[in-house]
């Protein structure tokens, strides 16, 4: 079925309410007329589900790295009443907190050259990645019970965290209402021994080189410590590993009840809810606050792991390396958050898939260092292209519930990646652009190329554009560790 | 990729990997179904059947039944950290499927390393009969 898509402004298109039969709220796409023009019409069926879902506020919306998922759309971010909404998994994604952390250093490019080898070999082997990999930190029940409620608070008492790690971590590192009587022993079992893993598939940790295009604002860059081009920054992508598959497949198998039960009808199995204050909402929402928190667990120990690193090459502490958190968010993920619905402020179940917050200046949840410019977005390009470093705004929180991109957004299937290149061959090309690669997964590299991606500046220009989020750097990669 | 039992599909969900597999009877499309979830992982004839495993899942539908079924041996590779090739199914009743199935520990040395599989899904989920052949379209989050 196509739908028509209506133009509301160079970069915002709309499809109305009875496009779709049972759709309660008309569907957005934050979108350039290039993007709009060649996007899949998977996203279209699928957004326009998940505006027929119970007590969506607005609109369901899609950002301009949306692409075909399952249930909700990659890049979907959808807001519920917290009294007459729902909960579902489906909006979240089994990688519960998947997400992004940017680390800077006072190192120059210069200097690192001549050592980017041994220090890429020095993480590759701190930090364990891959199917069946096992991390560093020893769990037994009641420390994991601690961590999944503390999250990155866990890793300060354990050494593993600085205090302005906490600090710099979007909600400091802990969502409220993690509740582990309702993580199950499965999800116990698989994700205990996970904790410092990167994980797989889209999974990486690169070190990178700061650059400036024209529409950078580098007076922010500077509130955020990134000074000047060449500059090395780390970036992390990864989430809660199994811990968290496990709670989202738990859930999707038990809401097919809860649904029965609350008489609630989807258009797709897989956008299986609950209503938000149902117990089973409650019990779900508790669940996921648990992985929430593994996962910032997770990267904060990868953090510590990388500061060994660069200790162990540069012979400096991670202190006098200027090692500091930029910032760390969650790209999937729902969240309690307050907007303006018709004239009042209301409290909403925000979910985001795909998707980042993007806080503007004077939010109460960012650290005081950046109250006055607004929260930093990071978007993780693809491995053999730039990622970028953005500051959230007011618009968003105007125009979409202060969410904004996660990343560059696929344009083509793991599997047709793999059929057009292979990652030996990819390797090698990359190494010739300047971009060392380790990774377990040769054949798994194929499936991250360049190519399968959208174009990262077309999409970041789009948000940058409509003022949902602005340019602040761009992040060069120099040696990428491929989960 | 096209297996006996299986076909990968290429222009299926961009992020995730996409399947369809056939069988005569249940049993042979759940098997085929596992297969081609292992296939995701790595190549299905270098997984020696050295260990055998036991367990049995419940559902409501067969959909559900197939949910549970691969989500279990998800459970499987990332606690027992294994690789599995070979399925012995009977289902017990509708709503019940026994498994026996071998295969061996994760060997990175020997084993190429495809990806991994976060977990099935339930997107466009249905289990068809075409002609003589039970047939189904799984997609798998990895």
């Amino acid at each position: 079925m196509t739908m028509e898509k209506i133009r509301i402004d160079d970069y915002t298109w709309e499809i109305p309410r009875g496009a779709k039969p049972g759709m309660n709220v008309p569907a957005r796409l934050i979108a350039s007329k290039k993007i709009i023009e060649e996007l899949d019409q998977g996203v279209v069926d699928q957004i326009t589900n998940v505006a027929c879902l119970p007590g969506i506020r607005r609109y369901a919306l899609c950002m301009p790295d949306g692409h075909r998922g399952y249930g909700f759309p990659i890049g979907g971010v959808a807001a519920f009443g917290v009294d007459d909404g729902v909960i579902s998994p489906g909006g979240i994604g089994f990688d519960i907190n998947c997400g992004v952390r940017l680390i800077r250093t006072n190192l120059h490019e210069k200097e690192v050259a001549s050592k980017l080898r041994e220090l890429i070999d020095t993480i590759f082997k701190l930090v364990p990645s891959g199917v069946g990999s096992t991390g560093i930190v020893k769990l037994n029940d009641r420390e994991f019970d601690r961590l999944m409620a503390e999250g990155a608070a866990w890793c300060r008492d354990k050494g593993y965290a600085w205090d302005s790690d906490i600090e710099f971590t979007e909600q400091r590192g802990t969502i409220p209402g993690a509740d582990p009587q309702f993580v199950s022993a499965k999800a116990r079992e698989r994700g205990f021994d996970q904790v410092g893993t990167l994980g797989s598939g889209n999974h990486y940790l690169e070190i990178q080189k700061v650059e400036f295009d024209p529409d950078c604002e580098r007076d922010v860059a500077e509130k955020m410590g990134i000074v000047e081009p060449g500059q090395i920054t780390i970036m992390v992508h990864c989430g809660s590993r199994g811990f968290g598959h496990q709670i989202g497949t738990d859930y999707l198998q038990s809401f097919g009840a809860a649904m029965k039960k609350y008489g609630i009808q989807t258009n797709d199995r897989e956008l299986a809810c609950a209503p938000f204050k149902s117990p089973e909402g409650q019990a779900y929402y508790g669940a996921m606050a648990c992985a929430a928190n593994t996962a910032f667990a997770n990267r904060q120990v990868i953090t510590h792991r990388i500061r060994e690193a660069f200790t162990s090459v540069f012979g400096r502490s991670a202190e006098e390396l200027g090692m500091y958190l930029v910032y760390d968010v969650a790209h999937n993920i729902a969240k309690i958050e307050e907007y303006e619905i018709d004239g009042r402020r209301e409290r909403l179940i925000v979910h985001r898939k795909g998707a980042t917050r993007a806080f503007g200046p004077g939010s109460t949840d960012l650290p005081d260092k950046y109250k006055q410019v607004g929260q930093p977005v990071l978007v993780g390009g693809s491995m053999q292209t730039e990622s970028y470093l953005l500051v959230g705004t007011a618009k968003a929180g105007e125009l979409t519930f202060a969410s904004t991109l996660h990343g560059a957004g696929r344009t083509m299937s793991r599997a047709a990646a793999m059929k057009k290149i292979h990652g030996a061959r990819l390797r090698e090309e990359m190494e010739k652009q300047g971009i060392l690669i380790r990774t377990i997964s040769l054949k798994g590299l194929a499936e991250e190329a360049g190519f399968a991606y959208k174009n990262v500046e077309t999409v970041v220009s789009t948000v940058h554009n409509l003022g949902i989020s602005r340019k602040v750097a761009r992040l060069k990669p120099l040696a990428n560790i491929k989960g | 990729m096209s297996e006996p039992g299986f076909t990968i599909i290429d222009d299926g969900a961009f992020a995730d990997f996409e399947f369809e597999a056939r069988g005569e009877r249940i049993e042979e499309l759940f098997a085929n179904c596992a297969r081609a979830l292992f296939a995701a992982l790595t190549d299905l004839e270098s997984i020696k059947p050295e260990l055998e495993i036991e367990f049995t899942v419940e559902g409501d539908s067969r959909e559900d039944l197939l949910f549970a079924f691969l989500s279990e041996l998800i459970f499987i590779k990332d606690t027992r950290k294994v690789f599995l090739g070979e399925f012995e199914l009977k289902l017990e009743s509708d709503n019940r499927l026994y498994c026996l199935t071998r295969g061996e520990p994760i060997d990175r040395q020997r084993h190429v390393i495809k990806t991994d599989v976060k977990a099935a899904t339930y997107h466009k989920l249905k289990i068809h009969k075409v002609g003589n052949l039970f047939v189904t379209r799984v997609i798998l989050d990895l």
